[in-house]
């Protein structure tokens, strides 16, 4: 009995919020290291992307509410985001036309595109802000919980209560069909070959027939894509505040860089790895010891780190990873 | 330096003379900032009371008052002691009503007011902090010190019968210091804090400061911090998880927005916020109905107050000196005297005028203690059906 309120704590607390916070970091992260891997810059702008394209998406929902289609149960926001993946879309090709081809045909070193991005970047910021303004905004709608506490209590009939909130339940699952097909369309479809080979070995490429130009085109739409799927996860999950996305480029680019940048795969490791690194060390485990040791009294709240220090964790991994495996754990492309 | 001071001197004697002259006093606000919705009404309540006073013509044979308004930004230490120094040094300004948050409040009081020996009465600064500061008499506020919150609110959570509780306080120093005020009355009448932890407003989730909240336990979690912020975030958070589901909210939490967010999923949670009941309010609401603003808005009926104590101290000084009239601002305020309500100023005048003397009601029920503080009325509520349910005063 002990032993499943411990369960029960940790999963509430611990398990479940930091899976949904691992993947939308896995989703932004995703798009990070796509553009790295085939553009190789690392784009600062990601953010804002994604800030911008669930702008789109909160104001197309508003769109679809006040002609009174939703989605039952499920938010209203799922059938506004392929809109919004479009109009973020034509956003970054229209960037990359303006700002990044031009570098591209200079052949500019990377650290020039990276400071173009950051550029990009505050446009963006003030673009978004434009559009919809700095407050923050709930745009979460349909059923709230998959499992309320009341419920789960009264049906186990243990003192812990557990909370499954359906767009927690919405970001794994979404995440996971994103996931499964990017990797088909990288691996199986010619496209996706022809991405991966421009990746490895431009001018290889480009004497096999590949045509640079729609591949750039095609992993902007992509990252556009990842990006305004993760921020409307992120936005419904938590709540849409401009500059909160601002703030959660830093995360992303650590769980990139601990993955490996440019790997698809050490992208999804690192979101994860960055979101339980940030959860766990900031929880305090008072309550999860004193079930299952509850001879051991600790005295304290036996928190490694005060939640002020959130952020703080991913810049420790940061540096860590980078001091002692600069490629990363799956051997992505050295900084 | 010693010609300047001499002229300096010179100056304050000659305006300390009585006869019918213009003075002005200043007004020192965050006009804008983190409170900037709340300072037009509060500069309208100040402007209100300076017009009946210039309009009865009985302040000292005639004066008439106008006000000069300065940004105090709120939390701009800096910019508010500029504000105040350009405001004394260049308006000549005979008064301040200001300022308006308690940190930028105490900044522009010791560098500027007390160098320069100008009064300030601040209608909404309510650090503990500011009741015992070296202030030469110079410094008086219209609201109650957060000590007194904390108190009220021990004794509502004992009354109650919540013996544990949590508390989380918005990252600065009005939530540090009330926090602060409230576990050490709470402890003193044997309540106790489980956790007295910070939550920095502006985050997208607040589901880690929850856990700790959680983790550390309690009846009741009381929420030190802003409706429109961070304190909203912890509540929908610490509600999701089935963290708690009683909630005390103090003043920066009670507002209109906790029934929109929460409605019948906050029943039985309760708090308190700085409201005088009775007459004087109802008179100063309907006044400023009149006036074209709305008078129920934080802090306004206060900045009335704060402007109405000032012009009333210096008729019963007989200057407009604040060397002189400082000393008269607690027996304007206090008993004895006739009871005087908002738009009684010219009768106040009168009995002033006349040798008598006055107990200043105003809209706020005025009462001041200590070192010139509001005592303070609280307004105590509870949510029953979504509903904010005033439950008496104290």
């Amino acid at each position: 009995m002990d032993f499943l309120n411990a369960l029960v704590v940790f999963l509430n607390f611990v398990f479940i919020p930091a899976a949904a916070y691992g993947a939308q970091l896995a989703l932004g992260a995703l798009g990070v290291t796509l553009i790295y891997g085939i553009l190789r810059f690392s784009n600062f702008a990601h953010g804002d992307t994604m800030a911008f394209g669930t702008a789109t998406v909160i104001l197309l929902t508003w769109g679809l509410q006040a002609i009174g289609i939703t989605a039952g149960p499920l938010p209203t926001a799922l059938i506004a985001l392929p809109f919004g993946i479009a109009l973020t879309a034509l956003l970054v090709l229209g960037t990359d036309r303006a700002v990044y081809k031009f570098y591209r045909r200079q052949k500019a070193a990377p650290i020039i595109l990276v400071m173009a991005s950051v550029g990009v970047m505050f446009v963006m910021n003030g673009l978004t802000r434009l559009l919809i303004g700095v407050d923050e905004y709930r745009f979460d709608d349909g059923a709230r919980f998959i499992m309320d506490v009341r419920t789960f209590r009264e049906m186990t009939g243990l003192p812990e209560g557990l909370a499954l909130r359906s767009t927690q339940a919405l970001t794994l699952v979404v995440a996971v069909i994103v996931v499964v097909v990017l990797f088909w369309f990288l691996n199986r479809t010619k496209s996706g070959k022809a991405m991966r080979a421009y990746s490895d070995n431009e001018d290889l490429a480009l004497l096999s027939g590949i045509d640079p130009e729609r591949v750039v085109r095609l992993t902007w739409i992509i990252a556009a894509g990842l990006a305004t799927i993760a921020g409307t996860l992120y936005g419904l999950d938590k709540s849409f505040k401009a500059f909160n996305y601002f703030q959660i480029l830093l995360p992303i680019f650590a769980a990139a860089i601990v993955g490996g940048l440019g790997n698809p795969v050490g992208a999804i490791a690192g979101g994860f790895l960055v979101a339980f690194s940030e959860v766990a060390v900031t929880y305090p485990w008072v309550k999860v010891v004193g079930y299952l040791a509850p001879w051991y009294e600790p005295g304290g709240l036996m928190q490694l780190l005060g939640t002020e220090y959130k952020f703080a964790v991913s810049f420790v991994i940061l540096i860590v990873v980078l001091l002692f495996r600069p490629t990363g754990l799956f051997r992505g492309k050295s900084v | 330096m010693r010609k300047l001071l001499l002229a300096t001197a010179a100056g304050a004697l000659m305006a300390g003379a009585a006869g019918a002259e213009d003075i002005k006093l200043g007004i020192s606000l965050g006009f804008t900032g983190p409170l900037e919705s709340l300072a037009p009404a509060m500069q309208q309540g100040a402007e209100m009371a300076m017009k009946e006073v210039s309009e009865s013509g009985l302040l000292l044979d005639g004066t008439t008052v106008t006000p000069v308004t300065g940004d105090s930004t709120c939390i701009d230490a800096a910019a508010a002691t500029a504000t105040v120094e350009r405001l004394i040094a260049s308006e000549g300004v005979k008064g301040i009503i200001g300022g308006m948050c308690s940190g930028e409040t105490i900044a522009s009081l010791e560098n500027v007011a007390k160098a320069n020996g100008i009064v300030m009465i601040s209608p909404s600064a309510t650090s503990p902090a500011l009741s015992t500061i070296e202030d030469d008499g110079l410094f008086f506020r219209t609201s109650p010190s957060d000590a007194r919150q904390g108190e009220v609110m021990a004794d509502i959570l004992m009354e109650r019968g919540v013996e544990t509780v949590a508390v989380t306080y918005t990252n600065n120093d009005y939530g540090k210091g009330l926090a602060d005020s409230f576990e050490a009355a709470y402890e003193e009448k044997g309540g106790t804090v489980t956790v007295n932890s910070a939550h920095d407003d502006g985050k997208a989730d607040y589901s880690a400061e929850v856990a700790a909240l959680a983790a550390a336990g309690g009846d009741a979690l009381v929420v030190a911090g802003y409706v429109d912020q961070g304190g909203s975030g912890v509540v929908r958070a610490a509600l999701d998880t089935g963290a708690f589901d009683t909630f005390v909210f103090p003043d920066g939490m009670v507002g209109t927005a906790l029934e929109t967010n929460f409605g019948t999923e906050i029943d039985g949670s309760f708090g308190q916020n700085p409201a005088a009941e009775g007459e004087g309010r109802d008179k100063y609401l309907s006044m400023a109905e009149e006036a074209g603003f709305d008078g129920s808005g934080a802090f306004s009926a206060e900045a009335y107050d704060a402007a109405a104590l000032i012009m009333l101290a210096m008729a019963k000084a007989g200057s407009t000196d604040p060397a002189s009239y400082k000393g008269s601002i607690m027996d304007v305020a206090n008993e004895p005297g006739e009871k005087i309500l908002p738009g009684e100023l010219s009768k106040a005048l009168e009995i002033i005028n006349g040798g008598g003397d006055v107990d200043y009601v105003g809209a706020t029920a005025v009462e001041m203690v200590g070192a010139g503080e509001s005592a303070g009325s609280y307004r105590e509520i509870q949510f029953t059906d979504g509903k904010i349910e005033v439950v008496g005063y104290r």
